[in-house]
């Protein structure tokens, strides 16, 4: 191995080191086990140092990195499924929690109703909105949770998630649905409050 | 044509459904009619959009961390 070829190596692991608090918490968001989420973030670190010949000095390493990590978070959550530390997804079909978001007839209530929650990309920007989101995350049920992240964290397509969770598409819609209700409210709730 | 207006609730299951599947023509048209004249349900539909993005944005986070001392690589 020539000099610059082993500088870049070093600098690769340096940077392994650097991503790797943001990649437990990406891992803890999905598998919601904070054990298991440092054993797959370990895992896809050993897997990036072990296929480093085969990162070839293009850019975006830490893509690179990260792209292992999904593939072992879904290999956990297979084993947790496996394992039976699922509750059955079917039990979060019932509209109550939602319900107390509408009247009646179908309009917000007036204390959940939607505000704004200024630019978009200043939510972004900022660390507190990521704390925020991590609180609200934690406090979804999990079965809940686990659909969601599939869907908005890994990107998975509902039909995929359908195959990994065996539930119906037109129930993982409606899991949407509630997770992205029960989100928004709690987001904005700790972010439009912390910022006054 | 027959059309009754769509309240809050069912707007906000199309809002999300429409991010995971595509909707009828039936289904965008009440959703445009409802959203342009309910401005809760449009910050809602904006809220949907950007947790919609949190993936993509979690990924440019962990791929922008900082290298001490600066990064030689320009590429
Ligand atoms: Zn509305």
């Amino acid at each position: 191995m020539s000099i610059s070829e082993s500088e870049e190596k070093n600098d690769r692991m340096q940077r392994l080191t650097a991503v790797r608090p943001r990649l437990v918490s990406f891992a803890r968001l999905q598998l919601r086990d904070p054990a298991q989420a440092e054993d797959a973030v370990q895992e896809a670190l050993a897997a990036a140092i072990e296929k480093d010949d085969t990162f070839s000095g293009r850019s975006g390493y830490e893509t690179w990195v990260f792209g292992i990590l999904k593939y072992k978070i879904l290999d956990a959550l297979r084993a947790q499924r496996r394992n039976g530390r699922w509750q059955p997804l079917e039990n979060e079909l019932d509209e109550e929690a939602i319900d107390r978001l509408f009247q009646q007839n179908g309009r917000w209530q007036e204390d959940a109703r939607p505000s704004s929650w200024g630019d978009p990309e200043a939510a972004f920007l900022n660390e507190r909105f990521w704390q925020v989101f991590d609180t609200c995350m934690i406090a979804l049920p999990d079965n809940i949770a686990r659909v969601f992240s599939l869907r908005e964290l890994m990107g998975l397509s509902t039909e995929d998630i359908c195959k990994e969770t065996g539930i119906k598409e037109n129930n993982c819609w409606v899991i949407l649905h509630r997770a992205r209700l029960r989100l928004r409210a709690c987001i904005e709730r700790g972010w439009l409050s912390e910022e006054k | 044509m027959m059309f009754k207006m769509m309240m809050c609730k069912e707007a906000t299951r199309l809002m999300s459904k429409r991010l995971d599947a595509p909707l009828s023509f039936q289904e965008k048209l009440s959703l445009k009619l409802h959203l342009a004249m309910c401005d809760a349900c449009t910050e809602c539909n904006k809220q949907f959009a950007l947790l919609h993005e949190v993936g993509p944005r979690f990924e440019m986070l962990v791929s922008e961390i900082p290298d001490e001392g600066g990064s030689s690589r320009q590429e």
